[in-house]
């Protein structure tokens, strides 16, 4: 009955235009408070898939499946069974929240759907699997931290504590920044997991100052982010403070004001205007006149419309045929608006865009612009 | 452990006992008058806070400067806010379900709470991310090792105390606290003898909200920083605090709270395990206290239940 009605839907397609049409699912934040950059997502893959319908060279017309998984679990399996049944969509172009991502592999990989995640960030949704189907354009924290630890050792930091919150997120950056600065030669001289909701941390930040350590690295968002940052300077604490992409907004420069100067952090992907094909990028963006900016992660999901698109123009809108197609053998060192793709046999990308940031005057400045890395300002204890 | 690293513990847990002491004062005022849990107390420092902030923003909007003005507009804003704030939840939602059961009125402010949360991070500007709290008092300190003290965690200190002691004179010393003393003995009585019941009520709950205002600034100016949740984790803690000491007693609210900082300072520092089980240790000290004295260490006067 299914399969009537794919062969009626193609059917009623080829009546439309000459092309078949191929459906992709794109899947992520819709609503709720992680819309802003869903929408920025979906917009960017729309694009893609604008811009290669208007490419007379093309043997499909594709067309967009939206689908929103509102950042929540049981939202995005509904979301992507819903994609998985329907026969007609042959790829995605999948979520943005990790804890999400890491719910709906397993249906991804049960109804064979390749799909590219976008944004998501969690190692495990490409690491703790073996799923062929699985793939991500975008890097992960695991890359973040080694290029945070390279940077910090890198202008002379030994000697680190940790401050990291209890969740998967903070465990996680705790577990690879620790590896990697150890790596790269610095000591880790204290190391506290706390609340994600906590509000007083004098209790270890004493603690910390006692073990004297140069910087001060901090795994978690921003709430808590601000209270270390602010409590550190209560207690006479003068070390370095290091964050992670969880801190990287303007709340936490709002919320901190002159403190806020010199703190650094690191971030997955980079500003559209820094990425290779980005200029364009942005100029296409610009004449679609979408109601929204492509936000931090709208590249990755242009990458990986484009990406999927390539590979079904190479097989067909088959899925099994795609997921060969996206094996390592075949992406890589591929060029796309987010710098080269490479993947590896998990089907994560080898080579992301990691961007390093500092606080310098009340902004977010990227390391290599700053007047910290041209020598003009000294960080902490330099 | 040196000495001046000591000294720095005590400090910290002296700050977070005054603030936790402070909110505990108010739920023990409100139960020993009304015999109600008043659950949206935690929300009411928050909204201390936030209407302190407020004030701040507006006249440093306007173009005032002066450190001491704007902190004296920031403690009359957020005093009065919350005064009005209790008075009104105590004249709107506590007193029409009185004579219903306790769990009703625990219930109904419950939810008040949730509601005066919601709105602080909905209409606050930005309320949804923490907010800078201004610093308003001398930030100068004196290094003692490895002890930091700062001017302005002594003032605060010193602030707080006297708002407990005054309150305590208040209470045992004027007209209307002989009144509130009645009211919290027998309403029945007091009532026959003349003593206008609502308004002992609204004038205890405005008292008890005015202090968790203050604990609501001073956690700001401790910090410099505000959350529009930051009452929720500091009522449950101050219920706690109120009930460890035993819930009616002024005394006891304060004892509790410092109890229950110094719970949670030994969690972080003196136990093996990670500092983010602190607030489980904490708490389950106070199961244990309890489940040894159900009345609180210090029990009420009054036994209701006579």
């Amino acid at each position: 009955m299914r399969l009537a009605a794919a062969a009626l839907t193609v059917a009623l397609s080829f009546a439309a235009s000459a092309k078949e049409t191929v459906r992709i699912a794109f899947v992520g934040p819709l609503t709720g408070g992680n819309s802003a950059i869903g929408l920025g997502g979906r917009n960017s893959a729309d694009l893609a898939v604008r811009l290669r319908n208007a490419d007379a060279k093309a043997k499909y017309h594709y067309e967009l499946v939206v689908l929103d998984d509102e950042c929540k679990p049981d939202a995005g399996v509904q979301m992507a069974t819903r994609a998985g049944s329907d026969r007609t969509i042959v790829a995605g172009v999948t979520h943005y929240c990790s804890v999400v991502a890491m719910a709906t592999v397993d249906t991804w990989h049960r109804f064979g759907v390749p799909v590219i995640v976008w944004g998501a960030v969690l190692p495990d949704i490409t690491y703790a699997n073996d799923f062929k189907e699985i793939h991500r354009v975008n890097g992960t924290m695991i890359n973040q931290n080694e290029a945070n630890a390279r940077l910090v050792t890198g202008q002379g930091y030994k000697k680190f504590a940790v401050i990291h919150d209890t969740t998967d997120y903070g465990k996680g950056h705790d577990k690879y920044f620790t590896q990697f600065v150890k790596q790269d030669g610095g000591q880790i001289v204290g190391d506290f997991g706390v609340t994600a909701d906590q509000q007083d941390f004098t209790a270890e930040l004493t603690q910390i100052k006692a073990l004297n350590p140069e910087v001060l690295y901090f795994g978690g968002l921003t709430p808590i982010g601000v209270r270390v940052r602010a409590q550190m300077d209560k207690l006479g604490l003068k070390a370095q403070f290091d964050g992670t992409s969880g801190i990287v907004n303007d709340d936490f420069i709002k919320a901190l004001g002159p403190l806020a100067e010199g703190v650094l952090a690191f971030r997955e992907g980079a500003p559209a205007e820094k990425l290779p094909g980005g200029k364009q990028f942005l100029a296409d963006y610009q004449k679609q006149a979408y109601a929204n900016p492509p936000e931090a992660y709208g590249p990755f999901a242009y990458a990986a419309a484009v990406l999927l698109m390539d590979a079904i123009e190479k097989t067909g809108p088959d899925r099994k045929k795609i997921v060969a197609q996206l094996a390592p053998a075949h992406v890589k060192g591929v060029e796309s608006i987010v710098g080269q793709i490479s993947f590896d046999e998990h089907g994560q990308n080898t080579v992301p865009a990691i961007s390093k940031y500092v606080v310098q005057d009340g902004k977010w400045v990227l390391w290599e612009d700053s007047e910290y890395a041209a020598g003009k300002r000294k960080l902490a204890g330099k | 452990m040196s000495a001046s690293l000591v000294a720095q513990y005590v400090m910290n847990g002296a700050m977070l006992g005054m603030m936790y002491a402070l909110v505990a004062v108010g739920f023990t005022l409100f139960f020993g008058v009304l015999d109600v849990i008043q659950f949206a107390h935690g929300d009411v420092v928050a909204a201390g806070a936030f209407a302190g902030l407020l004030a701040w923003a507006g006249l440093s909007a306007a173009g005032v400067t002066s450190p001491a003005l704007l902190l004296v507009a920031v403690l009359l804003a957020a005093a009065l806010a919350t005064a009005l704030l209790g008075a009104l939840v105590g004249r709107f939602i506590v007193l029409p379900i009185k004579g219903a059961p306790q769990l009703n009125v625990l219930l109904v402010t419950l939810m008040a709470g949730t509601v005066l949360r919601e709105a602080i991070r909905l209409f606050y500007p930005g309320g949804s991310q923490p907010q800078r709290f201004p610093a308003l008092l001398p930030s100068s300190g004196w290094n003692f090792g490895a002890f930091h003290l700062r001017l302005d965690n002594v003032i605060l200190l010193a602030a707080g105390a006297l708002m407990i002691v005054g309150t305590h004179l208040f209470i045992t010393r004027t007209r209307l606290g002989l009144a509130i003393r009645a009211v919290a003995q027998d309403e029945e009585t007091a009532r026959t003898m003349g003593i206008d019941f609502r308004r002992v009520v609204l004038v205890t709950f405005a008292l008890g909200s005015v202090l968790a205002a203050f604990a609501g600034v001073m956690d700001g100016l401790y910090y410099n920083e505000v959350f529009f949740g930051m009452g929720l984790l500091l009522g449950v803690i101050g219920f706690a605090a109120a009930i460890l000491g035993g819930l009616g007693n002024l005394y006891g609210a304060i004892v509790g709270g410092f109890l229950f900082a110094a719970l949670q300072t030994v969690g972080a520092v003196a136990l093996p395990f990670a500092s983010a089980y602190k607030d489980v240790f904490a708490f389950g000290v106070v199961i244990v206290l309890m489940a040894i004295r159900p009345t609180g260490l210090i029990g009420e006067r009054v036994s209701e239940r006579v």
